[in-house]
């Protein structure tokens, strides 16, 4: 075995006669970038759920950071590393954005049964936040209501909350959705420092930001995985072109 | 300053002035009064904290007002009766020592509400909704078929518990008592509501992929709130068990229940002084529409009805405006 941080290990996952996740083997390596893609419908949200916790896989195993992670509570899974970004911004738009992101760090620290202590004044959780929202680039907006964002902008918070956990590994579920030109390309750029920090299984369909960070790409159809490989071994091969690109390039 | 911490300290300002003016004025009635409205005020604190904060709507936040009214009935009988509460294995004798009462309240909603909660908090929605009406309803039924302490008739305590160094017949100090009891409650779930425990809460009732996502069950987090929750309006329970000198089953009727639970509404969910306000709207309108016509509750359900409707942030909403987040 390799020292991967994460390993899928021939999972499969069946909604009645739909085979969602058939048999997928693939695996994270510190300091890569592993891009899964695939058309709508391909079971990329499903296989995210078995990593990240909230669907058990019928048969196969996910191992996080050498531990067996195939029955772990979401919760766990998070404990253990696993920085989740989703695909639907799920943050607590009530909050503050600078709100969010101390819960964040305070999800990193752990110690949340406490009672007495004012949060929002605990220096070490602010300086995190603070830090991780000036990383992103949303810091002149700590103060705005999280639901008074734009789409983008809570695209960015999602990965500014997921730095504040100090990940060993990042889920990106299409981080760069709604986000624009400028903002992908600056997102593009950070998350390409990113990586040295952590790894990143990034689900994304924004194709040049794909090929233009991926060490590795994940070609998922109809639950299978029909092809792993660098960004050229994918763009040259003829099963994906037609299976998955060809598509792409039609339109 | 914020409207909010304007509104608040006027709350504590009239609900002092009250009793204050009534006493000099020889008004004892109106003492009593303003005191149901603090205990209240301290049960509806109780339920926000489940309802406001956690998001758990708890239609059965009785079980706990009652079970702090049978614990202050229970021990204030056996020792006006002399009669020890067990024998064995060892002996428990009745006592009329608030401080004593308040602790065991405290103590027994709050294990009651681990297994309520426990069980309760596998379900959400109109489920959790029913499954909390009907423990309530449970000890409703059971308190009423239960003679060694009244059975529907309920418990006479003849005298008013002893706080010491004060004479808690004099209704000025039991309403002191009472006050003190209120702030201290406020001041514990203001802190909590801006503690780290507080921030998940609400981050959980917000959205529960958020609080998986940074390591943390909000089972835990609910339960925790709800054990809190509970405790509050135990004690809640004993105190107007003291005030009235008497315990029966309708304090775990589903009325109370539903009344605890319009004191949040009306006041404004999830606003630390929220209830409060309530339960003296509450107060209020119940004793000046209820000199109008027994059938004040139409009334009251009308007013009800517009708060939902047209100021869903309740009393606190409609002159506070929305809540300004946390700092």
């Amino acid at each position: 075995m390799t020292d991967a941080i994460l390993d899928v290990c021939g999972i499969s996952k069946s909604f009645g006669a739909l085979k969602a996740s058939d048999n997928i083997t693939l695996n994270l390596r510190p300091g890569e970038i592993h891009a899964l893609i695939g058309p709508n419908g391909a079971g990329k949200s499903t296989l995210i759920k078995q990593v990240a916790g909230g669907l058990t896989p019928d048969s196969g195993t996910v191992h996080f950071a050498g531990q067996d992670v195939t029955r772990l509570s979401t919760a766990a899974r998070a404990q253990l590393g696993m920085g989740r970004t989703f695909q639907i911004s799920s943050l607590a738009m009530e909050f503050t954005v600078l709100q969010n992101v101390v819960l964040g760090a305070l999800g990193r620290r752990g110690d949340v049964f406490r009672f007495f202590k004012p949060v929002m004044r605990d220096k070490e959780l602010l300086q995190q936040a603070h830090t991780a929202l000036e990383q992103v680039g949303l810091e002149d907006f700590h103060a705005f209501r999280t639901s008074e964002l734009s789409h983008g902008q809570r695209r960015q918070l999602e990965v500014a909350v997921a730095l504040t956990l100090e990940p060993k590994a990042f889920l990106m579920d299409e981080p760069m959705a709604g986000l624009g030109a400028e903002g992908t390309e600056r997102l593009t750029d950070f998350l390409d420092g990113l990586r040295h920090r952590a790894p990143i299984l990034l689900v994304e369909h924004d194709m040049d930001a794909v090929f233009a960070l991926a060490d590795r790409v994940s070609v998922l159809v109809y639950g299978e995985i029909i092809a792993t490989g660098s960004v050229d071994d994918i763009r040259g091969n003829p099963i994906v072109r037609t299976a998955y690109l060809g598509e792409e390039d039609a339109a | 300053m914020k409207r909010e911490t304007i509104l608040n300290a006027a709350l504590l300002l009239i609900l002092l002035a009250i009793p204050l003016w009534a006493q000099s004025a020889d008004e004892p009635f109106i003492i009593t009064l303003t005191t149901r409205a603090v205990i209240f005020a301290i049960a509806g604190v109780g339920l926000n904290f489940a309802l406001g904060f956690g998001g758990l709507v708890s239609f059965g936040h009785a079980a706990f007002f009652g079970i702090g009214g049978y614990a202050m009935g229970i021990l204030a009988y056996h020792a006006q009766t002399y009669t020890p509460l067990m024998e064995w294995p060892f002996v428990i004798e009745g006592t009329k020592s608030m401080p004593v009462i308040w602790l065991v309240a405290i103590i027994t909603s709050a294990i009651v509400a681990v297994a309520l909660g426990a069980l309760s908090l596998r379900t959400s929605g109109v489920y959790f909704i029913m499954i909390t009406l009907a423990f309530a309803q449970m000890f409703f039924f059971f308190t009423i078929s239960w003679p060694t302490y009244g059975g529907e008739d309920g418990l006479s305590i003849y005298i008013r518990n002893d706080f010491p160094g004060l004479n808690t017949m004099d209704p000025i100090q039991f309403y002191a008592i009472c006050y003190v009891i209120l702030l201290l409650v406020l001041f514990f779930v203001y802190r909590a509501a801006h503690s780290p425990f507080g921030l998940a809460l609400s981050a959980a009732r917000q959205n529960e992929d958020r609080i998986q996502a940074i390591g943390q069950g909000p089972y835990r987090l609910y339960l925790t709130a709800y054990v809190i929750s509970g405790a509050i309006t135990g004690l809640a329970g004993a105190l107007f068990a003291d005030l009235n000198r008497f315990v029966s089953p309708t304090m775990f009727s589903w009325q109370t229940s539903g009344e605890i639970m319009i004191f949040v509404i009306l006041g404004g969910v999830g606003r630390v002084f929220g209830p409060v306000a309530g339960a003296a709207l509450f107060i209020l309108l119940e004793h000046q529409l209820g000199g109008l016509s027994e059938f004040w509750h139409i009334y009251l359900g009308a007013i009800l009805l517009g708060v939902v409707l047209f100021a869903r942030g309740g009393l606190f909403g409609f002159i506070a405006g929305r809540e300004v987040a946390h700092d």
